[in-house]
């Protein structure tokens, strides 16, 4: 089976750092890669009568801005790279959903990049990539 | 007809404010409530006549009959659907790539906050003080039934809700009273709808308004020590104005955000208190047992103590006044009737869970006057209730039960009540525009003018106890529940519909659980 990489990616200086560390080892392992783009959302949060109403606007706008700013960018950017790539943009929690994208397309690494800010944010309630060392049943490559 | 309607509610307004800006309700503040109440004390006396012989206003029969007969219209669906509406709120049945919609949690929460609130403090006070520890039962039993409402009017929300090609989503009983009655062939759905705004809009204005700026204000001058109410009611309308016209989206999110917290801290303390008490908690219900069918020594015994919990839950968690098939219908789901499973939930919590907590705490705190000897509430026949330390009563006398157990409490209730009572206003500025974007069309000029009239209607309804102009509005937010629940007794063999196919699909597996 071919190798097919996971990789988490928001445009950040980390996320990027990640990408170009999946690339690499995409090109020696002749692997493909899948860029996932999560959204941050509970569905468990609280709104007001008006963002409810407005709710499914906003996410079609959402999508639209991170399709134009995040996905495409990156599209361009490895158009020739000669990877297989694949795009996926999903709202959820970012480990939760990383995971669940890596288990439908039968991905055998998850690549994520890591801020290495040590936020105090990320120590209470941990980080992206924290929560996925903790859980996930695949191979991670937390790239600093 | 806009200009006219909405200006003579400005002009009314604008009229009221300096007059109650002197306090203490003279002169013009007089005049004021004379000519409004020559002009509406009919209808409030229509709205809130008992039946004859007994001081049961009809209306509160009203809801409880439409209740029970949707309970048993659709099979007990409160209690065999209630597992399922669990499920559907933990989000079992969503399908994750609709993530990022909104969710039935979400829906159910907004809903919720526009209707726990003053009713669960200091309307249940008010609903035991006169009758008993007894009313609490027949308040959890319509509490119970009213869950059914609740289900057939959510489920009509959200399948006759408008989408707007931009995506944005309209839906209420002004909406299924239109197409609703079209798709049964039945004349008027659009009298209907209109008659509903219409209510809507002053009910909004009301109950939705004055009663909260006005009970908000009774809690801060209680703690703070007696001051001018118009001082909270400006303070109030301009934050109110700030966050529904000045678009400080902020304000309202952190209050989407503590009040349900303050609920469920609410319910925490409750739990303490009852626990601190624990060898009395089986003789509280032997009192709320009792009591329910013999009055334990209120006026009218049973029939006493039946009226006074049938009238809270109906007035406590608005099943059957429409208000919440308005918050629900923005929810994303392919079949409407998950939103009724939901919106069933919202009695129960409102009512059956917080209300009764209210009433326990009350009960088991023993600030109801008893006589040792007989074990019957002392009554005061006087004041129309049983006798208190103090003579205390409404959310007063909530606060001097949570006060016997810890000292601290009434500050932080009184947090809670006007955090309550901000949450409720917001809600139904909602509502309340809803209806004029009905009536009027959406517009910038339409909606300016009322959100600035309702703002100026907290300022009225803080500064002074304009009784008349209070019941009046009450009596307005009971006629949306009249128009509605005559709607959904049209309408209701359309939800059934919809519900037995609901029903065979589930049975056969043919709904995706993803979780």
């Amino acid at each position: 089976m071919p190798e097919k990489l996971v990789v988490g990616y928001d445009g950040s200086a980390a996320a990027k750092r990640a990408l170009d560390f999946a690339v690499a080892v995409a090109k020696a392992q002749n692997a493909s890669i899948v860029i996932a783009h999560v959204l941050e959302w509970s569905p468990y949060s609280f709104l007001t009568p008006e963002e409810l109403e407005e709710r499914h606007v906003r996410r079609r706008r959402e999508l639209e801005r991170a399709e134009a700013h995040v996905i495409t960018p990156v599209r361009e950017k490895l158009a020739d790279s000669g990877i297989e790539i694949e795009t996926v943009m999903r709202y959820g929690h970012s480990a939760e959903v990383l995971l669940s994208i890596a288990k439908d397309n039968g991905a055998t690494q998850i690549v994520v990049g890591r801020d290495g800010q040590g936020r105090l944010a990320a120590r209470m309630f941990g980080s992206t990539a924290a929560n996925l060392i903790q859980v996930a049943p695949l191979p991670c490559t937390i790239v600093p | 007809m806009l200009t006219r309607v909405l200006g003579a509610l400005a002009a009314l307004a604008l009229l009221a404010t300096p007059a109650l800006a002197q306090e203490g309700g003279g002169g013009l503040d007089e005049t004021i409530n004379q000519i409004f109440a020559d002009y509406t004390s009919w209808y409030v006396a229509i709205i809130f006549a008992d039946l004859p012989g007994t001081n049961f206003s009809w209306i509160a029969l009203w809801l409880v009959v439409a209740a029970l007969i949707f309970t048993l219209y659709f099979g007990f669906i409160q209690f065999k659907g209630f597992v399922h509406s669990i499920k559907l709120v933990k989000g079992d049945y969503s399908d994750p790539n609709d993530a990022g919609e909104v969710s039935h949690f979400q829906a159910l929460a907004t809903a919720l906050s526009g209707t726990v609130g003053l009713g669960n403090i200091a309307g249940v006070a008010v609903a035991v003080g006169i009758g008993g520890p007894g009313a609490t039962f027949w308040m959890i039993i319509a509490g119970l039934f009213g869950m059914a409402t609740k289900f057939t009017e959510c489920t009509l929300g959200v399948k006759y809700r408008n989408e707007y090609p931009d995506g944005t989503v309209s839906g209420g009983p002004m909406y299924y009273m239109v197409k609703g009655f079209k798709d049964r062939g039945l004349p008027g759905g659009r009298v209907f709808a209109v008659i509903f705004c219409i209510f809507t809009i002053l009910g909004a204005l009301g109950g939705g308004n004055m009663f909260q700026a006005n009970q908000a204000h009774a809690q801060l001058s209680g703690v703070l020590g007696g001051y001018p109410g118009w001082i909270t009611g400006v303070v109030l309308a301009v934050i109110t104005f700030a966050v529904i016209a000045g678009g400080l989206k902020s304000i309202a999110r952190v209050t989407e955000k503590v009040v349900p917290f303050m609920g469920i801290f609410y319910v925490l303390v409750s739990i303490v208190i009852l626990l601190r008490n624990y060898d009395e908690i089986l003789w509280a219900f032997g009192q709320i047992f009792e009591g329910a069918f013999t009055g334990l020594g209120v006026a009218g015994g049973f029939t006493g103590a039946l009226i006074q919990g049938f009238r809270r839950a109906a007035f406590s968690n608005e099943a059957g006044i429409g208000s919440a098939a308005i918050a629900h219908s923005a929810v994303r789901t392919k079949t409407p009737v998950t939103e009724g499973y939901v919106a069933l939930l919202e009695p129960f919590i409102d009512t059956v869970v917080i209300c009764t907590m209210t009433a326990l705490v009350i009960v088991i705190t023993g600030v109801l006057q008893q006589d040792p000897e007989t074990g019957l509430y002392v009554w005061n026949a006087e004041a129309g209730r049983i006798m208190t330390e103090g003579g205390v009563q409404g959310v007063e006398l909530t606060s001097a039960a949570y006060a016997q157990a810890f000292s601290w409490f009434p500050p932080l209730l009184a947090i809670s009540v006007v955090l309550f009572a901000f949450s409720t206003m917001l809600s139904w500025s909602y509502y309340g525009m809803k209806a004029v974007t009905y009536l009027f069309g959406e517009g910038k000029v339409q909606e300016l003018t009322f959100k600035t009239i309702f703002c100026l209607f907290i300022i009225i309804g803080s500064a002074a106890s304009l009784g008349p102009v209070i019941d009046f509005s009450d009596a307005m937010l009971f006629s949306m529940a009249v128009v509605n629940v005559i709607a959904l007794y049209l309408l209701m063999p359309i939800v059934r519909g919809e519900l037995d196919i609901y029903v065979k699909r589930l049975r056969a597996g043919e709904i995706k659980k993803y979780q």
